[in-house]
C-alpha cells in the first residue's frame, strides 16, 4: 500500500521524445526539494523511435522499497496527444487523479474533466518556439516538465531548472530553461 | 563528504568500479549491462579512470584478459549479463581456480529463447557451482556499496577468489535512485592497493595452472571450499566495518527485515527482496506475524543463519529462477540447510521469470496462501491458479 | 488450437506481425499522384515495405504499417512525397 507520502507518477510518449528523461529529471528535481526517496525507471517494450512508451516516476519523503511497475498512479503526463487514441492513458488513474496533456486542446473540453483534474499545455509549440528539437522532430520533455510544479506541490520549477542546467550546457540549456518557464507560464488546469 | 548521486544502476555501478581504482577493465557490450561500460567509458574519456580499458570481441575474451591481467597482480572489473556470462563459463571456472580476484557485475537477464532481456536470475544460478562468491543486490545504493565491498572480499589473503555482484535488468539496472557517493580518500581508506602473495613477474618466473595430480587435486578444491567458509566471517566483517565507517548496512549474508517474532519468514533475493518489504509492511498490519531474510550472499550459502530461522518460523521462498526439472534454485538450497534439523514447514513459488512484475501485492498473495494451508509445496505463482 | 504438444517460441510470416505501427507516426507521408513519375525509389528504400507497387508501377503508401520515418520524402527526386504532422489540425 502506498504510504500518504508516495506520489506515483506515470508518463506516456512515444519513442524520441523523451518520456524517459523527463522521468529521470523530474525526480533529480524532486531531490532537490527534499524528497528523500525518489525512483524513475523506463518500461522497456519497442523502445524506437515512433513507438509508444511509458515511464514511471516515484516520489516520497521515505526510502522507496518498491521494484514495481505503478498500476495505480497519482499522476499522467501524457506528451503525445496522439497516444490517447491508441493508449488507455487513464487507466489505473486514482479517483481525484491529476492528468497533464500536452494538447492545444483546453483543458474543460476534455469529457474526463469531470472525473479527474486535467491540466494541459502546447509543449510541442514551445519545442518549436525554443528550437528542441532531435533530428528535427520536437522533444517536448522539458517544456512540459515545467508545468508540473502547477499541479504537484512536491517539486518546484527553480529544482526543474537547475536540473535543467545541470543536464545541458550553454545555450541549449538557456533554451532549455526557457521552454520550462514557457510551459509553467502557459499551463491551464481545471479541477 | 559525500555526495548525493542520483543514476540508474549502472551508472553508479560504474562510479563505484571506477572509485575502486581498478587497473584493468576488460569488457564486451550486451544489453542491459550496456550503460555499465558505457558509464566507464566516459570516466575513462574524462580521466576519471585512470587504468587500461580493454575493449574484447566476445565475453570469453574479456573474463580471459581480466584473468590475465589478475594473474600480474593487478586490480580488474567486468561486467555481464545473461549468454555474455554464459559465454564466460569456461573462464568462470579457470578466475576461480587460479584464485584471481577478478570482480564482476552481471546484470540478471533472461537465457534464450525465447527471446527477452528482462529480469530472471536464471544467467547467474546456473554459474553456482563455478567457485565465485555471488552477490544479489536490491538497491542502487546496495550495488554502490557491494561492488566496493567485493573488492576487499575477494582480494582478502584468506579468500582469493572472484565475486559475481548481481542486479536485475531494468528493474534495477535502468531505473534511477539516490545514492550516497563517499569521497575518494575514504574509498582509498577503507580499500588499500591490491597485495597479492603471487603473481606474474618477468623477474621471478613462476607457472599458473600447472598439471595436478589426482592425488592432489582435491586438496585444490577443498581450499576453496574453506575460503568460501571463511568468506561467510569476512563478509559480517566487512559489512560492519563498511557500517561505522559510511553509516549503511544492507546486511551481510541475509539481511534481516522484521523477523522479531515472525510465525512465518519469507526469503527472496534481488528486487523481488526490497519489494518484499512493502509485502511484510502490509501483512504486519493486518496482524500477520511475518518477517524477511532477503538472501544478499548465494555463495556462500548462509546455511547456518537459515537454520537458526527454521527453528521459530516456517519459511517461504520465492525464486526468480527454476532449475527444470527440480525446483527453484534458491528453495532446494533452503531445504538442504535444514536437513534432519527441524520441523519448519517450507514453501517454494516460482514467480517473475522474463521479467513478469513481482508487484507486492502478489508476494501478498503468496503468503497468505500459505498461512491458510492452500500451497503446495511448490507452485508457479499466477500459471497455476495461486 | 494446440498446434505442438511442447511450448516453444515460434513464429509464421504475417503481415503486421509487430502490431499496427502506423500509430507510431509524427509526421504522414503525402503523395501527390500528379507529380509522381514511378520511378520506384520510394518502393524500393522503404524499410517497412509499406509502399505498396502497382502494376502500372503507380504507388500507394500503407497508412495502417508506414511508421513516418520520411526516407521516401527524402530519396523521392520530384518531391512528390511530403511530410505533414499528424493530429487533429487546430
Amino acid at each position: 500500500m502506498a504510504s500518504r507520502y508516495l506520489v506515483e507518477i506515470c508518463f506516456h510518449g512515444r519513442g524520441g521524445q523523451g518520456a524517459v528523461t523527463a522521468a529521470n529529471l523530474l525526480v533529480a528535481a524532486a531531490l532537490i526539494d527534499g524528497n528523500k526517496g525518489v525512483q524513475a525507471f523506463p518500461f522497456f517494450g519497442a523502445e524506437r523511435r515512433g513507438a509508444p512508451v511509458r515511464a514511471f516516476a516515484r516520489i516520497s519523503h521515505d526510502e522507496i522499497h518498491l521494484r514495481s511497475e505503478i498500476y495505480n498512479p497519482d499522476i499522467v503526463i501524457v506528451l503525445d496527444e496522439s497516444i490517447m487514441d491508441i493508449v488507455d492513458v487513464l487507466k489505473g488513474l486514482k479517483k481525484n487523479g491529476k492528468i497533464l496533456i500536452n494538447t492545444r486542446t483546453k483543458p474543460g473540453e476534455f469529457d474526463f474533466s469531470k472525473k479527474f483534474i486535467v491540466a494541459t499545455v502546447d509543449a510541442t509549440d514551445i519545442a518549436l518556439k525554443h528550437e528542441i528539437l532531435v533530428g528535427g522532430i520536437p522533444v517536448v520533455n522539458t517544456p512540459i516538465l515545467g508545468a508540473v510544479p502547477k499541479i504537484l506541490d512536491r517539486v518546484t520549477l527553480k529544482s526543474i531548472q537547475d536540473i535543467v542546467l545541470d543536464k545541458w550546457k550553454g545555450e541549449l540549456a538557456e533554451r532549455n530553461v526557457k521552454a520550462t518557464q514557457d510551459a509553467y507560464d502557459k499551463v491551464e488546469v481545471k479541477s | 563528504m559525500t555526495e548525493v548521486m542520483i543514476d540508474t544502476g549502472n551508472y553508479i555501478a560504474a562510479k563505484a568500479a571506477v572509485m575502486c581504482k581498478p587497473d584493468v577493465v576488460a569488457a564486451y557490450p550486451i544489453t542491459p549491462q550496456t550503460t555499465l561500460v558505457e558509464g566507464i567509458a566516459k570516466y575513462l574519456a574524462t580521466g576519471e579512470y585512470k587504468g587500461e580499458y580493454i575493449c574484447v570481441e566476445s565475453e570469453h575474451s574479456a573474463m580471459a584478459a581480466c584473468i590475465g591481467a589478475s594473474a600480474t597482480g593487478v586490480r580488474t572489473f567486468t561486467g555481464t549479463s545473461s549468454h555474455g556470462l554464459l559465454l564466460m563459463h569456461e573462464m568462470l571456472h579457470w578466475a576461480a581456480l587460479a584464485r584471481l580476484p577478478v570482480i564482476m557485475c552481471n546484470i540478471n537477464r533472461v537465457v534464450g529463447p525465447g527471446w527477452n532481456i528482462w529480469a530472471d536470475e536464471n544467467d547467474s544460478i546456473s554459474q553456482r557451482d563455478t567457485g565465485w562468491i555471488q552477490f544479489y543486490c536490491s538497491s542502487n545504493q546496495e550495488i554502490f556499496d557491494t561492488i566496493i565491498q567485493s573488492f576487499k572480499l575477494g582480494e582478502h589473503e584468506k579468500i582469493s577468489l572472484p565475486v559475481m555482484i548481481s542486479y536485475n535488468a531494468f528493474i534495477l539496472s535502468h531505473t534511477s535512485m539516490p545514492v550516497f557517493v563517499p569521497n575518494q580518500k575514504d574509498v582509498d581508506a577503507f580499500l588499500p592497493n591490491r597485495a597479492p602473495k603471487w603473481k606474474l613477474d618477468p623477474d621471478n618466473p613462476i607457472t599458473f595452472g600447472n598439471i595436478i595430480l589426482p592425488a592432489e587435486y582435491e586438496k585444490v578444491r577443498l581450499d576453496m571450499q574453506k575460503s568460501h567458509e571463511y568468506a561467510k566471517k569476512l563478509i559480517l566483517e566487512i559489512s560492519k566495518e563498511w557500517k561505522q565507517r559510511f553509516g549503511r548496512y544492507h546486511g551481510d549474508l541475509l539481511e534481516f527485515y522484521k523477523c522479531d517474532g515472525a510465525d512465518y519468514i519469507l526469503l527472496s533475493m534481488g528486487a523481488i527482496g526490497a519489494e518484499s518489504k512493502a509485502a511484510i509492511d502490509n501483512l504486519r498490519k493486518e496482524g500477520l506475524k511475518f518477517g524477511l531474510a532477503r538472501v544478499r550472499c548465494f555463495r556462500p550459502f548462509p546455511k547456518e543463519e537459515i537454520l537458526k530461522l527454521s527453528k521459530k518460523a516456517d519459511l517461504i521462498v520465492i525464486d526468480r529462477n527454476i532449475s527444470p526439472g527440480m525446483e527453484g534454485a534458491l528453495f532446494t538450497e533452503v531445504k538442504a540447510s535444514l536437513y534432519d534439523n527441524t520441523d519448519a514447514k517450507v514453501c517454494g513459488f516460482i514467480a517473475g521469470l522474463g521479467g513478469k512484475d513481482v508487484p507486492f501485492g502478489d508476494i501478498e498473495k503468496m503468503c497468505k496462501k500459505v498461512i491458510n494451508g492452500k500451497a503446495r509445496h511448490i507452485e508457479w505463482f499466477g500459471l497455476e491458479g495461486v | 488450437m494446440k498446434k505442438y504438444d511442447v511450448v516453444t517460441t515460434i513464429s509464421y510470416p504475417k503481415k503486421g506481425a509487430m502490431g499496427k505501427t502506423g500509430n507510431w507516426r509524427v509526421f504522414r507521408p503525402i503523395l501527390d499522384k500528379d507529380k509522381c513519375v514511378k520511378c520506384l525509389r520510394c518502393w524500393i528504400f522503404c524499410p517497412e515495405a509499406t509502399i505498396t507497387r502497382h502494376k502500372d508501377d503507380s504507388v500507394d503508401i500503407d497508412y495502417v504499417y508506414c511508421k513516418g520515418c520520411g526516407i521516401c520524402a527524402d530519396v523521392c527526386k520530384v518531391k512528390a512525397i511530403i511530410l505533414e504532422r499528424e493530429g487533429k489540425k487546430k
